[in-house]
């Protein structure tokens, strides 16, 4: 009798338990703030400006939901994640939304029972060396110490790049962007391997940047996108249709500046006023207000906007659009309609 | 006459359990364990039932998959496609490295700072207290990335050895290379060498365990236990006649030339490291990593060290010096043959915590890079897996076996120490 009375109070606590953390959206509006997860500092991604305030390309994703859910980009709060550390943040509910340069892999995506919902940078991994080393090459990198992120799909490229050339390296793991740039920056490793932007990012915080080359092989695909937990595909369609209003609003050209002059007047463009909100019900089909994506994009910008200030050619990034261009410019980025 | 009556014959009863002190708390302790027990079920089946809602049941199937990632200090044969499990095993194993050396070295610093924070000469003992409240009240952690620091930023890179004119050389007759990647010193090497034996196929755990090593082992531990025997014969001849025999250049000689025999039957020669492309290659290479984490750890629990074996020579008390004294017997002496062997049964059982303390200190290796089981198992396999729970729950059980055993083998020492009372 006894055991019968234990193992169903054992089922009650279980059930309750498993009943509690879907419905992220309702979550955060109670919370008033989106807990976005982060780098730890990769200066044109992600990092604080002198003031302490979070900037860059990922933390104007943050920013653009933020505004989406709650009207308010300011209403985040960021939460510095480490390689290792970024995907247990997700599924233990620390985090809302992973938007942390963070490679879409079929694994991550189904075994770690993640939910990606979109490239916001299409990226491959590079490695910089120092010019002094007079190596034009990656191949020539045979027997190279090399730093590597560790926790990272970068690390898994490295082996399978050094292995598939039959060369020999050393691996040096470190734990974070900075602790990477001090070992290599004192020579205890040859060359610095991880995406080809964050190599550029972390390049142009350096002295002297032009002492140091980015190697012309890029060993892999590293489609980098935010991410949401498993388990809530309604939460999951608003990051998805964030970004994409991003995406398409660069496409149509609505742009930070003329916004809100366009919502108010209404445009020609059928799809423009349905991305506005001016026509149709897809901010209420999503749960969300009317105006949601004028608010997302005049946080900070369409995907155009947003790229040029933080990480475009005019920055001390200085990436070029290369595949991140619209498709009607060569490059793969393409919002499904908005309809 | 007196009539005995039994003490009246009371029924158990329910109550009794409430208000009988015999069984009272017997009753709360029953409760409180249950509770606790429920308690504890809860929280397990809370954790299984929210990991399967999230669809990862646990389940440790993912440790026979290929890593897929390289560690860099590997002492048995590795490459990124072995498993999982084998990469923990590797981890194991370094981690067992730095907590075997670091143990050896934070005792011998630790019992000499310890002697000498006693000393009668005010600056040594002033700068040995110094030594031990700077490592004891800093963070180890911090110490870790300090020694990190201060190699990576102190020594020449390998490309400073190259060239004609070269900023940096190698030490000691060109045979050690000390460079900011860690330190290359000349490895043993056997030109008629016995090859070495497999142990557990093709397993996870397989080893090639060195014959020429074991060969040296075991005669190296024969000509010990006979030179033992030697002195044991001098000690009974100085027993029976008071004059004892000089044996020194007799167990100098049972020592070493027989594994001087064997070292040269077996083509002894060593290798030296030489720059070769980026790197060195050849010879012993302890990586930066080892080196910062090693010396950080050692120095860090020598400074407990030296407190447990100041206090434990403190504990002896004065009147035996004195009587040593009186015996005629000299300092070194007294403290060799009367303070320390009664001080070792008051210093043995702290010090294995501190044992215990410094291997999981050894955790904090992944700081500096240095692949132990926490970096594998912990860190990379984790991650690449996304199994937290299984690879959490299996560390701990590793660490708990590690702890337990050696806390099990000081134990057994500690009893031989003990003080023998009659």
């Amino acid at each position: 009798m006894k055991k019968t009375v234990f193992l169903g109070a054992l089922t009650v606590a279980g059930l309750t338990a498993g009943v509690a953390g879907a419905a992220t959206l309702d979550d955060i509006k109670a919370r008033g703030k989106l807990n976005c997860g982060v780098t730890t500092g990769l200066v044109g991604f992600a990092a604080p400006d002198a003031n302490g305030e979070w900037q860059g390309f990922d933390v104007a994703v943050c920013r653009a939901v933020a505004a989406a859910v709650l009207g308010d980009a300011s209403a985040v709060e960021f939460v510095p994640t480490t390689g290792k550390t970024r995907f247990t943040a997700l599924s233990s509910g620390e985090i809302d939304l992973l938007a942390r340069n963070t490679t879409w892999t079929l694994s991550r995506d189904v075994d770690l029972k993640n939910e990606f919902i979109g490239v916001n940078y299409y990226d491959g991994q590079g490695f910089m060396v120092s010019k002094s080393l007079g190596v034009s090459s990656a191949k020539e990198l045979n027997g190279a110490t090399v730093c590597i992120q560790t926790g990272t799909t970068t690390e898994l490229n490295l082996a399978d790049f050094f292995r598939a050339n039959d060369m020999e390296y050393e691996p040096v793991p470190i734990e974070t962007n900075a602790e990477g740039q001090q070992q290599y920056l004192a020579g205890a490793c040859d060359t610095y391997t991880t995406d080809a932007s964050g190599l550029a990012a972390t390049r142009a915080t350096f002295e002297n940047p032009t002492e140091h080359v980015i190697l012309p092989e890029i060993i892999s695909k590293e489609p980098l996108g935010p991410l949401v937990r498993h388990g809530d595909q309604e939460w999951g369609d608003i990051v998805r249709w964030t970004l994409n209003a991003l995406i398409a609003a660069e496409e149509f050209g609505i742009t930070s500046a003329n916004i809100q002059d366009m919502a108010s007047n209404g445009t020609d463009s059928p799809e423009v006023n349905r991305i506005l909100g001016t026509e149709g019900n897809l901010g209420e089909m999503l749960g969300l207000e009317a105006d949601w994506a004028v608010k997302a994009i005049s946080a900070g910008g369409n995907y155009g906007e947003l790229f040029e200030k933080h990480i475009g050619e005019n920055t001390p990034v200085g990436l070029a659009r290369g595949l991140n261009a619209q498709w009607k410019d060569g490059g793969l980025l393409y919002s499904p309609p908005f309809r | 006459m007196t009539t005995y009556t039994d003490p009246p014959k009371e029924s158990f009863r329910l109550s009794m359990l409430l208000y009988d002190t015999r069984y009272r708390s017997m009753t709360i302790q029953i409760i409180a364990l249950m509770g606790f027990m429920l308690l504890a079920a809860w929280l397990i089946n809370n954790t299984i039932q929210n990991l399967a809602a999230l669809g990862k049941p646990i389940q440790f199937g993912f440790f026979t998959d290929a890593a897929g990632y390289d560690i860099n200090q590997h002492l048995l044969e590795y490459d990124n496609q072995d498993t999982h499990l084998r990469a923990s095993f590797i981890g194991l194993i370094n981690t067992l490295i730095v907590a075997a050396m670091g143990c050896v070295t934070a005792t011998i610093i630790g019992v000499m700072v310890g002697v000498l924070r006693l000393s009668r000469n005010w600056l040594v003992a002033k700068i040995m207290t110094v030594y031990v409240e700077m490592f004891r009240n800093i963070p180890v952690l911090l110490w870790i990335v300090l020694s990190m620091a201060i190699l990576i930023e102190s020594l020449p890179m390998p490309s400073a050895f190259r060239g004609e004119d070269p900023a940096a050389t190698m030490k000691i007759f060109d045979s050690v290379a000390l460079t900011n990647r860690g330190f290359y010193v000349p490895e043993p090497l056997f030109s008629r060498s016995l090859g070495d034996i497999h142990l557990f196929g093709q397993s996870s755990l397989r080893m090639d365990v060195s014959l020429d090593f074991l060969a040296f082992l075991i005669v190296l531990g024969l000509s010990i236990f006979a030179a033992r025997k030697v002195t044991a014969r001098a000690e009974a001849i100085q027993n029976a006649t008071g004059v004892r025999p000089t044996t020194w250049y007799i167990n100098l000689g049972i020592i070493v030339i027989p594994t001087m025999i064997l070292l040269i039957a077996l083509g002894f020669h060593l290798g030296y490291p030489e720059l070769k492309g980026f790197n060195f290659s050849g010879g012993i290479y302890m990586r930066n990593s080892l080196i910062a984490l090693w010396l950080a750890l050692s120095l860090y629990t020598a400074a407990f060290i030296a407190e447990i074996v100041r206090g434990g020579i403190l504990a002896i008390s004065h009147g035996q010096t004195e009587a040593a004294a009186a015996l005629g017997l000299r300092q070194g002496r007294i403290m060799r043959l009367v303070v320390l062997p009664q001080a070792l049964r008051v210093i043995v059982p702290p010090l294995i915590s501190q044992y215990l303390n410094l291997t999981k200190n050894s955790s904090l290796a992944i700081a500096v890079g240095y692949f132990d089981i926490t970096g594998t198992l912990g860190g990379v396999t984790m991650n690449q897996t996304g199994r937290e729970m299984e690879c959490m729950l299996f560390l701990m059980l590793i660490y708990l076996i590690i702890s337990l055993l050696i806390s099990g083998v000081m134990n057994l020492y500690n009893n031989r120490v003990k003080l023998v009372e009659r």
